[in-house]
């Protein structure tokens, strides 16, 4: 039954994994995610839904279990952190292009390379650019909340299922470690063998079932012109995405002048901001792009109307930033803030950067 | 006696298995991945376990072996079947999966993904075709190739010294407590053949044990990689493959074989 506990982000997202029917989940340990794996193994999910969880021997051998057993129609997860996504990228490639559904999660460190273990948002390129090889992208939720950690968990599994495809959650190491109070949902039940059958059975390869013919899951295509309809197929998945699932949050942006466009954890931060530059005077509204790819580029367009420039706020040194300038087309000034190496910033940061960068007196 | 006499029922001594498609395979003339294919897909059609199996495909020449295997099958990235098998396994723990792997996927790239899912006893089959070579892309040196064995990557012959020594991983993963049987075979002669196939056969069986993962390999040839006639290659393969990787079986019922 639904609940209200107080939690960490991490242990959320894997009691709400529980909660939500997932099949299996396979992980390997990183910093700061490890409570992923840990509370998963506390609860032995076994007893309580008959959901598999395995630590395995890399973030590649993880990745690729959920391949296998997303091949199979099951609701299959990962999380790891920036390097261990890294990691993963190969096999997340793999899962776009033979179109299978999985979850994976990511709660950013700083980096590049072994980095540091503080939050950051430095993987935003590597999220919503591709970050494996090929013509392919992700399904990008960015939670800014332990109650969205938890909520996120069916609605990706939603998508991944909808469109098949992986779907990203890419959360960091603020949003992962802090507590806050979340409701927890009901528990579904996961899927019978007979109920996936019926369900997932004109493709998914769980054996000749009834002497059905084969499935074959492989994102290899030795023809050209078979493989650019592939391409295209999933293209055409990327657009449906555009029109159908695009998720975003405006806050007090009705009458604001000054926008600020902020994800995840730098959104937390920067509705502070805006409560703050609202005392002083300034009228100032945040767009919080609740999924990262499909973007919110119409909505950004449409806000050029109004606003006189745009703020990116982000935990890294500018890269969301160039996709707000793409959208807006050089209609209003658009000028980036973060910090950077774990380093997370204040409402007060914030403030200062858009009065000089963007208000100018 | 006409053709279509021949051919009637009564007078088929040997029927290709329906689970081998109708596709012409895609393998060099000569190359035993043909055979070891059909052995595979026999042993599935004999067991009557169709219904119930699942293939992993790695990279390689066999990347395309769900042309030819008319089972559920996955294509893996290079060297992570075992990981995906595992995958399938642990998700679906009544049904028999297999991986049908060569020796660059299963010795070199995929060594960590091998020796894990063995090491956890995943209730899995591995085949592992080892003939010496890389040889979907043209004929490099693998993990398995012989100390001064030619290769393109290797033109001179493998020198250990460099090059390192060729690695003898079903011995190294039979002493793995997860392992449960392990077996090495050949087919380039019918004697060879039909072992093989008992050994491939015993392997599915113990899937139903749960006891372990169960592994063969299928010591083969590689006539294009190897640039030798089918019957040299064969030939080679008796004289220099089998003198090191000897045949045999390797590790019954969860026990090493005493030799």
């Amino acid at each position: 039954m639904a609940e209200l506990k107080l939690m960490k982000g991490n242990e959320a997202i894997a009691e709400a994994a529980i909660r939500a029917g997932v099949d299996a989940y396979f992980g390997y340990p990183i910093t700061p995610q490890s409570e992923v794996i840990e509370y998963l193994m506390s609860e032995q999910p076994e007893h309580r839904t008959g959901m598999v969880v395995l630590q395995a021997e890399s973030e590649v051998a993880a990745i690729n279990m959920v391949y296998g057993a997303a091949g199979t129609g099951k609701k299959v997860m990962t999380s790891s952190s920036s390097p261990g996504i890294s990691l993963k990228q190969e096999g997340i490639s793999y899962l776009a292009g033979a179109e299978l559904p999985a979850v994976i999660l990511n709660v950013v460190r700083g980096g590049p390379g072994l980095g540091t273990i503080q939050p950051s948002q430095a993987d935003y390129f590597q999220s919503v650019k591709g970050g494996g090889h090929g013509d392919y992208r992700l399904y990008v939720l960015a939670p800014a909340s332990v109650q969205e950690m938890a909520d996120f968990v069916d609605d990706a599994f939603e998508m991944a299922f909808k469109y098949k495809t992986p779907v990203l959650i890419l959360s960091d190491g603020l949003i992962g470690q802090m507590m806050e109070k979340v409701l927890l949902k009901d528990q579904k039940a996961r899927l019978t063998d007979k109920e996936l059958q019926e369900r997932h059975g004109d493709w998914a390869t769980f054996g000749r079932v009834g002497g059905r013919e084969r499935n074959i899951i492989t994102s290899l295509d030795l023809q050209s012109e078979k493989m650019e309809n592939r391409v295209h197929r999933l293209m055409a998945k990327y657009k449906r995405m555009e029109e159908e699932d695009l998720r975003f949050e405006k806050i007090k942006c009705d009458d604001a002048d000054y926008l600020i466009v902020a994800y995840g954890s730098s959104a937390r931060i920067a509705q502070k901001t805006v409560d703050l530059a609202r005392a002083k005077g300034h009228k100032v509204g945040l767009l919080r792009p609740i999924t990262l790819f499909p973007y919110p580029k119409k909505e950004l367009m449409e806000m050029t109307k109004q606003v006189k420039g745009i703020l990116s706020v982000e935990l890294n040194m500018g890269q969301m930033v160039e996709d707000i300038r793409l959208a807006v087309e050089h209609k209003v000034p658009v000028e980036h803030f973060g910090r950077t190496g774990g380093i997370i910033h204040t409402p007060e940061e914030i403030l200062k950067a858009l009065e000089e960068k963007i208000i100018k007196g | 006696m006409d053709i279509k006499d021949i051919i009637k029922p009564e007078n088929q001594v040997y029927k290709k298995t329906d689970l081998m498609t109708e596709n012409a395979l895609s393998y060099c003339p000569g190359c035993g991945h043909g055979t070891a294919h059909r052995l595979t897909m026999e042993v599935v059609e004999e067991l009557g376990i169709k219904e119930d199996t699942i293939g992993v495909a790695p990279v390689g020449c066999s990347v395309l072996a769900y042309d030819f295997m008319n089972v559920d099958m996955q294509q893996a990235a290079h060297g992570r079947a075992p990981a995906l098998a595992t995958g399938i396994s642990r998700t679906w723990p009544d049904k028999y999966v297999f991986t049908y792997q060569g020796d660059g996927d299963l010795a070199a790239i995929g060594t960590a993904e091998t020796i894990h899912a063995c090491n956890r006893g995943e209730n899995i089959v591995i085949i592992f075709i080892n003939n010496g070579i890389y040889g979907m892309t043209g004929g490099q040196m693998a993990p398995t190739t012989l100390p001064g064995m030619r290769s393109s990557t290797s033109p001179y012959g493998r020198d250990v010294r460099s090059m390192g020594s060729p690695i003898k991983i079903t011995e190294l993963i039979s002493n793995l407590p997860g392992v449960y049987f392990v077996s090495r075979q050949a087919v380039h002669t019918p004697k060879h053949v039909r072992k093989a196939k008992k050994a491939i056969k015993q392997a599915f069986e113990n899937v139903k044990l749960k006891k372990g993962l169960s592994f063969v390999e299928i010591v083969s040839n590689c006539n294009s990689g190897w640039k030798m006639t089918p019957n040299d290659a064969n030939k080679w393969l008796e004289e220099n493959m089998l003198d090191f990787y000897q045949l045999g079986d390797i590790k019954i019922d969860g026990q090493l074989v005493q030799k």
